[in-house]
């Protein structure tokens, strides 16, 4: 141990004196094995777009490939989904059905969510830290085991082939309320007890003064919670039944009959559904980032 | 906003009130469900009636032969993915957190593109370009190294690959971010204080890093072996149906989703939902306990 402590001084020397192209180097292969990934990692999209230009049944044909033959590349696609057709209209309805469908589930997932982990955070109750036990619990089951008496209850409730079938059982989401609580808990207690001795009641603090601190966390959670409600798949799946339901994620799946010729709908179509949630990410991807993150930190 | 006397805004009642959604949703939503899981796995339940069978449908399903290459497919998958998505990703995260990386901002956003992606653009994406024409782009990258076409999607362990690139291409950035937070919260001087010593990059990174990123290493392996488990949208999307030949891509919730909605046999749907549920928590409790999450004390 002596020996070492004593080595140090001139190791620190060494250190300052390795070769600046060595370190250079290192950098350079670092940062392209970065570039490499990503562009890996975005090729398919990629790929995936120069087809959207190109007449659907080639992607039966072909299969998907880097294609970059200018022969055949037109907007006619994308002409067509703008137009006015029967499959246009098709598609335009299940965007605005997604939309909608992503709006009210964001809206009513945050509030819900928020008073939840408030009443849980705030107050040193028993309850409190029995909800918080219960809420990491429905973590441990996967969606999947309930989804089949869930369905079966969905019908009994009437609830199938409706909107509130397909949000009501995600409505208190066990990330979101996670995330909440770990923001909350941070915040001092004593603006409880300053808004108390004003003489505001429990309610009026939680909306009027907690909620506008804890903007930061509905961003996080608004556009975390978007994304998830704009690619679900599997539940809306099961509940939707009619066909002027359907979410933009059921409705492309639709297009994938065997025999289907509507790739042109598909491939425009599925790059067209990628654009909201894109720009949404884009504008604020550092929430986004510190959101899904947040679960971790504590494990 | 002062009524004091009402036992409503009294700070005694008010987390009951903020507790309450979730109480209400986790009842009807999670609790009931959970059980009537249980309950309609002892039952064969037909159009109008149901009557109870005991054990039956256990029995059956133990005799099953397709459940148990379900099961085997699922497992395999799990196991496979956890291989994949935990390793690279943290040595990314080491690599996006060191000095040596430049536009760390970059690569940290456009890794996590693919995530943005619903299942059915991506599973479409990728089934296309592991289709078995030549034309194909896994078809073109087997032409490049001089092999013939292959069946991709035909065959048991390329289907596997299939599978596992499509997870990791939408999993791997996610992943990555999750272990950049953990190694946010170590601290820095712990490093200065290995170099000190005189520890190389690797010493430090096996005694330093790995060690302090455990707690972050062991939620994602939780929620990986949850998600590989539970794993159906992707060879859904990737065989566009639920059928593939000779049932390559069929994992449990595929099988349940055939048994429940398309041959509308709920009960032993149930009873495969049931399984999957046990297997789940056994393989998470030996994980956990293996890891010491039992030992010290939460929190």
């Amino acid at each position: 141990m002596a020996e070492v402590t004593a080595m140090a001084p001139s190791r620190e020397v060494e250190e300052k004196n390795v070769n600046k192209t060595v370190k250079n180097v290192a950098t350079v292969v670092c940062t392209g094995f970065f570039l490499f990934l990503s562009l890996i990692l975005v090729y398919p999209l990629f790929c995936g777009l120069i087809a959207s230009f190109r007449p659907g049944r080639e992607l039966i044909r072909r299969g998907l490939a880097l294609n970059l033959d200018p022969s055949e590349i037109s907007l006619n696609n994308y002409l067509y989904l703008f137009s006015n057709n029967a499959d246009s209209k098709k598609y335009w309805m299940w965007f605005k059905n997604s939309m909608v469908l992503t709006l009210v589930t964001v809206f009513l997932t945050l509030i819900v969510c928020y008073f939840v982990s408030y009443g849980v955070t705030m107050y040193k109750t028993k309850l409190g830290s029995v909800i918080y036990i219960l809420v990491i619990a429905t973590m441990m089951v996967p969606f999947e085991i309930l989804m089949m008496p869930l369905y079966q209850e969905m019908i009994d409730i009437k609830l199938v082939d409706t909107m509130g079938g397909v949000i009501l059982p995600g409505l208190c989401a066990a990330s979101t309320i996670f995330f909440f609580h770990q923001y909350m808990i941070s915040l001092p207690k004593d603006l409880l007890d300053a808004g108390r001795i004003d003489g505001a009641n429990e309610y009026y603090i939680a909306v009027r003064i907690m909620m506008p601190i804890c903007k930061p966390a509905f961003s996080a959670m608004a556009i975390l919670c978007a994304m998830g409600s704009w690619n679900n798949m599997l539940w809306p799946l099961m509940v939707f039944r009619s066909a002027s339901k359907f979410t933009l994620t059921i409705g492309l799946n639709t297009l994938l009959t065997p025999y289907g010729n509507n790739y042109d709908v598909l491939i425009a179509g599925s790059m067209l559904a990628i654009v909201p949630i894109m720009a949404v990410f884009l504008v604020f991807q550092r929430y986004i980032i510190d959101g899904i993150t947040t679960g971790a930190v504590k494990g | 906003m002062k009524k004091k006397g009402s036992f409503l805004y009294s700070q005694k009642a008010a987390p009951f009130v903020f507790v309450l959604p979730f109480v209400i949703t986790f009842i009807i939503f999670w609790v009931y469900p959970l059980i009537s899981a249980f309950v309609m796995s002892t039952q064969n339940i037909g159009a109008v009636s149901r009557e109870f069978i005991g054990f039956k449908n256990y029995a059956k399903l133990l005799k099953d032969n397709v459940f148990h290459q379900a099961v085997a497919n699922s497992f395999e998958y799990m196991v496979l993915t956890c291989a994949l998505l935990i390793p690279f990703p943290m040595l990314y995260a080491v690599l996006l957190d060191g000095k040596l990386v430049k536009g760390k901002g970059i690569w940290k956003a456009l890794m996590y593109v693919p995530a943005l992606t619903s299942v059915v653009i991506s599973g479409t994406l990728f089934r296309l370009m592991f289709t078995e024409y030549r034309t194909g782009q896994m078809n073109v990258l087997l032409a490049l190294i001089g092999l013939p076409a292959f069946k991709w999607l035909k065959v048991k362990w390329t289907s596997e690959i299939a599978l596992l690139v499509l997870c990791c291409w939408r999993w791997t950035g996610v992943n990555t971010l999750y272990f950049m937070s953990g190694l946010k919260s170590i601290d820095k001087g712990l490093y200065e204080a290995g170099s000190i010593d005189g520890a190389n990059k690797w010493q430090m990174f096996r005694y330093i890093t790995i060690p302090l990123l455990k707690p972050t290493t062991i939620y994602v392996l939780t929620i990986s072996i949850y998600a590989g488990l539970s794993m159906f949208l992707e060879s859904f999307m990737l065989w566009a149906g639920n059928d593939s030949p000779k049932n390559i891509g069929l994992t449990i919730v595929g099988y349940l989703y055939k048994r429940g909605i398309q041959k509308n046999d709920m009960g032993y749907a149930c009873a495969v939902g049931v399984v999957l549920l046990v297997l789940a928590m056994i393989i998470n409790f030996t994980q956990l306990i293996i890891n010491g999450q039992f030992k010290k004390e939460e929190k």
